[in-house]
């Protein structure tokens, strides 16, 4: 375990003791909570984690960092950026393959944009938001966020 | 009252991530047969992509179950409803960043702050940092990305988000405006 895993793993154990001490009925529902969405995450994970095995044992670097790395250019933004609108993977997966990702070639902006086109914008769930919200608060607020995501990947790649 | 609909739906979306699991796996153990000089660096990653995802997402569960615990719902639109200025543009990244669930889980939240008058800065900050300012999500992206990325990125987000929750209050604002003065009424809005 490295130190940012101990980290965690401590502050969480600090919470749920907290918790436990404060309201006993409460801490218990969410621990039933968290052990349920273990369950419903696991599989996913799973797959992430086998695809992340494939992806860095099968494909060599030079073609990935050819079609979203340093080679790719802004096209290769574009593609990411888009990929992330338009997968629906659940946020906390995305980080590990990520990762796989920056190892294996992607550069530093293109992981950037994937992340947070993938968590702030959803194409999947746009209909419901614009349900909810109206058109021009969803469309604006997704199309923004496709924006201010390449933004932020173009600034990280220059001071990272 | 939504309770069973959403119950049949993760149902439905568990039955669907353990036939796509099934699938992964047979075409992994067929790659991997064809080609058997790359079964060692496949499972060596995936190992150890396992065991660091692993040593963290039982604590960040169980943050996040003690968060959607404690942090009933309708705290968001007790506070946010009647914020006003600058303050309720933090206090909705700061209530967006805490609780837990996907999304569109959000959606209605929003959307009563919307009928209950909030600014509409204020309810895009929270969208885009329920979105993605969420404190378990920081700590898998601090494990797997590093200090400097996670901090870079947070920090710049915050910025953008900000920005972007402005500049749509402001155009939303002025397109109203511009409908009222024409006479018409604005039935998307």
């Amino acid at each position: 375990m490295n130190t940012t895993a101990i980290l965690i793993n401590v502050f969480a154990f600090g919470c749920l003791i907290f918790a436990f001490i404060k309201e006993r009925t409460k801490t218990k529902q969410a621990l039933t909570g968290a052990l349920k969405s273990f369950f419903r995450i696991f599989p996913t994970v799973l797959i992430i984690i086998i695809f992340i095995g494939l992806l860095l044992g099968f494909v060599p670097q030079g073609q990935i960092s050819k079609l979203i790395g340093e080679q790719a250019g802004f096209g290769g933004v574009l593609i990411v950026a888009s990929l992330g609108a338009f997968l629906h993977i659940p946020s906390l997966i995305s980080f590990p393959l990520a990762a796989s990702l920056l190892k294996n070639g992607t550069s530093v902006t293109s992981v950037a944009v994937f992340i947070t086109t993938l968590t702030m914008i959803g194409i999947v769930t746009l209909p419901l938001e614009i349900k909810e919200l109206g058109k021009k608060i969803a469309l604006l607020r997704n199309g923004i966020s496709f924006v201010i995501a390449i933004i932020i990947g173009i600034i990280m790649g220059v001071i990272l | 009252m939504k309770e069973p609909v959403e119950k049949e739906t993760q149902r439905k979306e568990m039955k669907r991530d353990v036939i796509i699991l099934g699938l992964t796996l047979f075409i992994t153990v067929i790659l991997l047969s064809i080609f058997p000089d790359k079964q060692k660096a496949v499972t060596n990653t995936s190992l150890k992509f396992f065991i660091e995802m692993i040593s963290i997402l039982p604590a960040v569960l169980v943050l996040m179950g003690l968060f959607a615990v404690f942090m009933p719902k309708n705290m968001v639109v007790k506070y946010l409803g009647k914020a006003a200025g600058i303050k309720s543009v933090f206090l909705g990244i700061l209530l967006g960043s805490l609780p837990t669930g996907p999304l569109y889980v959000a959606f209605p939240i929003a959307s009563t702050l919307l009928k209950k008058g909030a600014k509409i800065s204020c309810i895009i900050v929270f969208l885009s940092a329920w979105a993605c300012i969420k404190i378990p999500q920081e700590m898998v992206e601090l494990q797997f990305l590093g200090p400097k990325f996670m901090a870079a990125r947070l920090i710049l987000t915050i910025v953008f988000v900000i920005i972007m929750g402005v500049s749509i209050e402001q155009l939303i604002e002025w397109s109203c405006k511009k409908q009222v003065s024409g006479g018409e009424d604005d039935a998307s809005f």
